[in-house]
């Protein structure tokens, strides 16, 4: 009996690992090639690795949890996150390719960490900036900034650029995506100074 | 509907007080042995189960209910509660030291156990935050003290309502269930709530007053001040009628220990969902 049920576990497991790499290899065609429905490579822009642009124009997206890059491409595809490059991308996707392609680069190695924090960096991200309101980073996107659940994204070898970017973007309303309004807060209360020393802190932090 | 309000809230961009001209503690902390313990003081108040956990019996830590390190006004800050004692409380009907009423956030708070007044935990903590309430003055209630105080809501606080103000505002980092959210590493991103790993029926956060006032300055994390006071009171009634580890001073009776410790704040001994509060371990 107990023989038994180790054969069905085995093959059970066997046949979950078919589907995961046949999933995998969905996901990393897409990721390497593009889609059949004509959505190019993210590898093109976000780089082989996913470790995004070295300028931060494209982000790293390696290693980010599969249900936050699910949730910007949904929000690519409906217009409720405003991107000129994503939106026809997201479009072309289907639900099927945006599982398999998410899964993909969630499963890809964190992007390396980059440059050098600072003394003021570090204390917005791991103590806040209370006098004006804001709690630390870390508070929400875990220690060292390896993100939190599918709310919160790893924000550890992000390309400080491409986060500067999403707080003016957020402090100009132009992007609206983030739940309850938690980055719109922050982002109107730290000054451009705060930003850029917290910006380069995660780009050096290690996950 | 929800969205509606909470996206007018936001557009309203209501900023809390940061309680203008509130007392600053210290930054830097102080050199040789002292300040050695006053570091240990400030890792056990930050992670009060991994750097305490002989007296901790849940899974929250100091900082959850007293933000940034304990420093933040309106946030039951440390330095204010400091000069406070020894005073009387109702709550025993004696006069309390501050080892006492250290002792009894270990007995409540984090439904664990009192650390001996000598102990190495006390002596930190004592350390610490004697050290952030460096300059204030004695016997003197400065502003930001404890939480605010609401007025009372126009309508009676209504767990139903809370429900829904839960899922909308709280869920998202509590979690639909009120759990908490885990890191990788096990420990807790945000804390729980209710049940199990939360504070007990006798921690001064089941009393939805106390919970009102916290959550209408300090929540949701990082846009306090952001909920209607009518917003705030519901969703801490609810989060008060859940389930949640026993009243350590238990009689052996829900409604004797009602009748002894608890009054109409809050919600032990009531029936909700079907189950007597208070009459699960």
């Amino acid at each position: 009996m107990v023989r038994y049920l180790l054969a069905g576990t085995l093959a059970l497991g066997t046949l979950a690992a078919t589907v995961a790499r046949a999933d995998d290899s969905i996901g990393k065609r897409i990721f390497e090639e593009g889609s059949a429905s004509g959505a190019p490579a993210c590898a093109a822009c976000h780089g082989a690795d996913g470790a995004g642009s070295p300028d931060g124009q494209f982000p790293a997206i390696a290693g980010l949890d599969a249900h936050y890059l699910a949730k910007q491409i949904a929000d690519f595809r409906s217009g409720h996150r405003v991107n000129e490059t994503m939106e026809p991308i997201a479009q072309a996707l289907t639900d099927a390719e945006v599982g398999a392609v998410t899964a993909h680069v969630a499963a890809l190695p964190a992007p390396a960490a980059e440059g050098a924090g600072s003394k003021e960096g570090d204390a917005i991200a791991t103590i806040g900036r209370w006098a004006v309101g804001v709690p630390a980073c870390e508070a929400c996107h875990g220690r060292n900034g390896i993100g939190s659940g599918a709310a919160f994204p790893a924000l550890a070898g992000q390309k400080a650029d491409y986060i500067v970017a999403q707080f003016a973007a957020w402090r100009a309303g132009t992007r609206h995506n983030d739940p309850l309004g938690l980055m719109k807060a922050v982002a109107d209360r730290l000054s451009e100074a705060d930003v850029a020393a917290v910006a380069a802190h995660f780009q050096a932090a290690r996950r | 509907m929800r969205t509606v309000v909470t996206l007018a809230a936001l557009v309203a961009t209501v900023l809390p007080a940061f309680a203008e001209g509130a007392f600053q503690p210290p930054t830097a902390f102080p050199e040789g042995p002292f300040g050695e313990m006053v570091a240990k003081g400030e890792a056990i108040f930050t992670e009060t189960g991994k750097n305490a956990p002989a007296y901790v019996g849940n899974g929250l830590s100091c900082r959850n209910c007293h933000l940034d390190r304990g420093r933040l006004a309106d946030s039951a800050p440390m330095w204010a509660a400091f000069v406070l004692y020894p005073q009387y409380r109702a709550k025993n009907k004696s006069v309390n030291t501050f080892t006492q009423r250290l002792q009894d956030c270990f007995r409540f708070s984090m439904n664990g156990k009192a650390p001996e007044a000598d102990s190495e935990v006390m002596v930190a903590l004592q350390s610490y935050i004697y050290w952030l309430a460096t300059g204030a003055p004695v016997g003197k209630k400065l502003p930001g003290q404890g939480y605010p105080v609401l007025p009372k809501p126009a309508q009676a606080p209504s767990p139903e309502r809370g429900k829904l103000v839960f899922a909308a505002d709280c869920a998202l980092c509590h979690g639909a269930d009120g759990q908490g959210t885990k890191a990788a590493d096990g420990s807790y991103q945000f804390p729980p709530l209710w049940g199990p790993q939360s504070y007990n029926w006798g921690a001064g956060m089941h009393r939805v007053n106390t919970a009102a006032g916290f959550i209408k300055a300090n929540m949701p994390f990082g846009r306090g001040g952001s909920l209607t006071d009518q917003d705030a009171w519901d969703v801490a009634a609810y989060i008060d009628s859940r389930p949640r580890p026993q009243d350590p001073r238990f009689t052996g009776d829900v409604a004797a220990t009602r009748e002894k410790y608890h009054n109409d704040t809050d919600y032990y001994g009531e029936t909700v969902d079907g189950q007597v509060l208070g009459s699960k371990p």
